[in-house]
């Protein structure tokens, strides 16, 4: 049945997508990290049916079996299905330098929301995002964000009863 | 039937009725903007928890479930883009109607499908929950942990299509409920008080569906402006009406037992609604260039899924779908255990969610009618906004259950696992149903051996709990021999490969 079958796509077992050992690193680590955790738990008390460390060695355990499973399965050939949706596309490559600007960003909040409080740190979050991802009109952005900063502080204080730390506007807000 | 008319007067008194409305607005808007999901939203909404009643967050949070199901068949029909799983199918004939000039009418029969499908299917629950609880409140421990043990499989390996990659999501997601002191002993914190509770499944949450999704999207962000069909009012011919009614019936049918059974979800029933409309259909040539009926049957059957799975959820306490999943923590947030016991313990609360189901299907047809072509607009919100508001919600959800710094950082990590998990492919659900149930299989577990004083043999003691364990190992079985024959074709394709070369 093949004999007038001339497709140029190579034979599927050459691509081999090696970012996937990578993630069967990252499992190996997490599942040793649990069984590891498990050999420090000391026993419990002698009636109890279900020592402390019996889950985690079956789930340490099975990440391990995993990690192997899917490093066998990366090297013969077996790729990943992306996920898709209505503003993805999959055709071009994959941006990771905005990804990493949005992670600054976080990492940003992070280290400042217990310091300067939510209601500035969210305004410098959302508008910092907006720009990641590619929005120019500076104006517009802060005062989004600082609108929806003061918005959600307010709304939990006099809506929800909760007040969210102040950081530094302790008083002023 | 009393019970039902005293939930009625839950669900109708001004306050609730403005959460359904809320609930309902939110869900559609969210169905229709991409990115974003009813998971997600209510993941983004569990703050609220904290101050408003249990029975009006939970009419607002079924509002958004329902919602989200009507939403999502606007966004296939008019931009062939499915931003919910369920309304892949419905993508096929509505866009195609959509583009000979009759989105109209794909939106119609949507929307009043979706009306039929979630009627019929709330009445079922309505019906079924009850009974269902009543037969499982006497179940004991042994066979609640084999049911666990079922739905976890179910989720794992009956969705998606890589096995390997649902048991990956699974094991972390088993890992991650191991955090904490629950058994007496700090396990995996790492001599850190912060983790000494567990980690907060709200976070997880909130990073997995949200947080994952907007770093997915940031870095595959489309250039190109998306080309939506401009759209009128929607409305249906006689003919139409005719066309549609039987494919809304029979979408039920398929949906509901799907919705129901452990194994959830709503892309199988609809897939298998598109198939019988086309095999049934009078105008089977019309399949591929817009058929009204695979587009009724479809929409039908996955409203009438979500019905479906709200019976596992209040009967048995056990979450089948991403959404079902978070409704799931919201009541847990609120010390209420969903389970057979929640219909003697809470009857109000109950009966009042599932007479509100009734109000946000008919709020549903009422505004998703004549609404369509302002829906549509939501569509054309500036990106960068929509996203960066996604990640200022999350962090502000995953800042708001303890105010510390560190859930931001955990948000991050566990953001960062969620574009990694989308990036290889690994499914989202398995992970989050691994993080709530695991801590509860070990509980049952325990239970069961407690009271038989270690007899490893009380697990098979019940009837239902050994009817669960053969269909476990038939599901097994059967995965081994799909596994089996995909080789043997497989094979014979490098054969053929070879023989090109």
């Amino acid at each position: 049945m093949s004999a007038t079958h001339t497709d140029p796509v190579p034979t599927r077992r050459r691509v081999v997508d090696s970012a996937q050992y990578g993630l069967a690193a990252f499992l190996a680590v997490v599942g040793a990290v649990v069984v590891w955790d498990a050999t420090t738990l000391e026993k419990g008390f002698a009636d109890q049916p279900v020592q402390p460390y019996a889950m985690p060695y079956v789930v340490g355990a099975g990440l391990l079996l995993l990690a192997v499973l899917l490093a066998v399965a990366t090297a013969c050939g077996d790729v990943p299905e992306a996920e898709e949706g209505e503003d993805v596309d999959l055709s071009g490559g994959s941006d990771w330098v905005t990804v990493a600007k949005l992670t600054a960003v976080f990492v940003l909040n992070v280290a400042l929301v217990e310091w300067l409080g939510w209601a500035i740190t969210g305004a410098i979050l959302f508008a910092g995002s907006a720009w990641a991802l590619g929005s120019r009109s500076w104006v517009r952005d802060v005062a989004i964000g600082v609108a929806l900063s003061l918005l959600t502080w307010y709304g939990f204080y006099v809506g929800l009863g909760i007040p969210i730390p102040a950081g530094v506007l302790d008083g002023v807000l | 039937m009393d019970l039902l008319l005293e939930g009625f007067q839950t669900a109708l008194t001004p306050e609730n009725l403005l959460y359904a409305v809320i609930g309902v607005l939110l869900g559609t808007a969210v169905g229709v903007l991409p990115g974003i999901g009813p998971a997600m939203t209510v993941a983004l909404l569990l703050p609220i928890t904290y101050n408003v009643e249990p029975s009006s967050a939970l009419i607002m949070f079924a509002g958004i479930y329902y919602g989200g199901m009507y939403g999502g068949s606007t966004t296939s029909i008019l931009l062939n883009t499915p931003g919910e799983s369920s309304s892949v199918i419905t993508a096929i004939e509505g866009n195609k109607m959509a583009k000979a000039g009759r989105a109209a009418q794909a939106l119609a029969t949507a929307a009043i499908g979706s009306f039929v499908a979630g009627t019929i299917g709330t009445v079922l629950l309505v019906l079924l929950a009850p009974t269902v609880a009543d037969v499982v409140v006497q179940l004991g421990a042994p066979s609640y942990f084999a049911i666990m043990l079922l739905a976890l499989l179910a989720v794992t390996t009956v969705l998606g299509s890589s096995k390997l990659r649902g048991f990956i999501a699974l094991f972390l997601g088993l890992a991650i409920g191991l955090v904490g002191t629950v058994t007496g002993q700090s396990r995996l914190t790492f001599g850190s008080p912060l983790l000494a509770d567990g980690i907060d499944i709200v976070v997880v949450a909130v990073a997995i569906f949200a947080v994952g999704e907007a770093l997915w999207v940031a870095a595959h962000l489309r250039r190109r402006p998306l080309e939506i069909i401009p759209v009128g009012q929607p409305w249906m011919s006689k003919a139409d009406w005719g066309r549609s009614w039987k494919p809304w019936l029979r979408g039920t049918a398929y949906g509901f037992p799907f919705g129901a059974l452990p194994a959830g979800g709503a892309e199988v029933p609809t897939f298998l609604s598109y198939l019988t409309e086309k095999r049934l259909s009078k105008k089977p040539e019309e399949f591929g260039h817009g058929a009204i009926e695979g587009v009724a049957g479809p929409e039908a059957a996955n409203n009438a899924s979500a019905a479906g799975t709200l019976v596992p959820l209040l009967a048995i306490g056990l979450p089948t779908t991403a959404t079902a999943a978070v409704i799931l923590l919201a009541m847990q947030s609120y010390g209420i255990q969903p389970g057979p016991q929640l219909f003697d313990n809470e009857p109000e609360l109950v009966w009042g969610l599932l007479a509100s189901l009734f109000v946000a299907n008919l709020l549903l047809l009422v505004i998703n009618l004549p609404m369509a072509p302002l829906w549509a607009k939501l569509l054309q919100i500036p990106r960068p906004y929509l996203y960066a508001g996604i990640l200022f919600f999350a962090s502000l959800g995953a800042y708001s259950v303890n105010f510390q710094a560190f859930d931001l950082a955990l948000l991050l990590a566990f953001g960062l696992l969620g574009l990694a998990m989308r990036r290889f492919g690994i499914p989202v659900l398995p992970l989050i149903i691994g993080v709530i149930l695991g801590p509860r299989v070990e509980a049952q577990l325990t239970e069961a051996l407690a009271i038989s004083q270690g007899d490893v043999s009380t697990l098979w003691s019940e009837p239902v709990a050994v009817v669960v364990y053969v269909v476990i190992v038939m599901i097994a079985l059967l995965l081994v021999v799909a596994k089996v024959r995909n080789r043997a074709v497989a094979q014979r394709e490098d054969v053929d490969m070879g023989v090109d070369a």
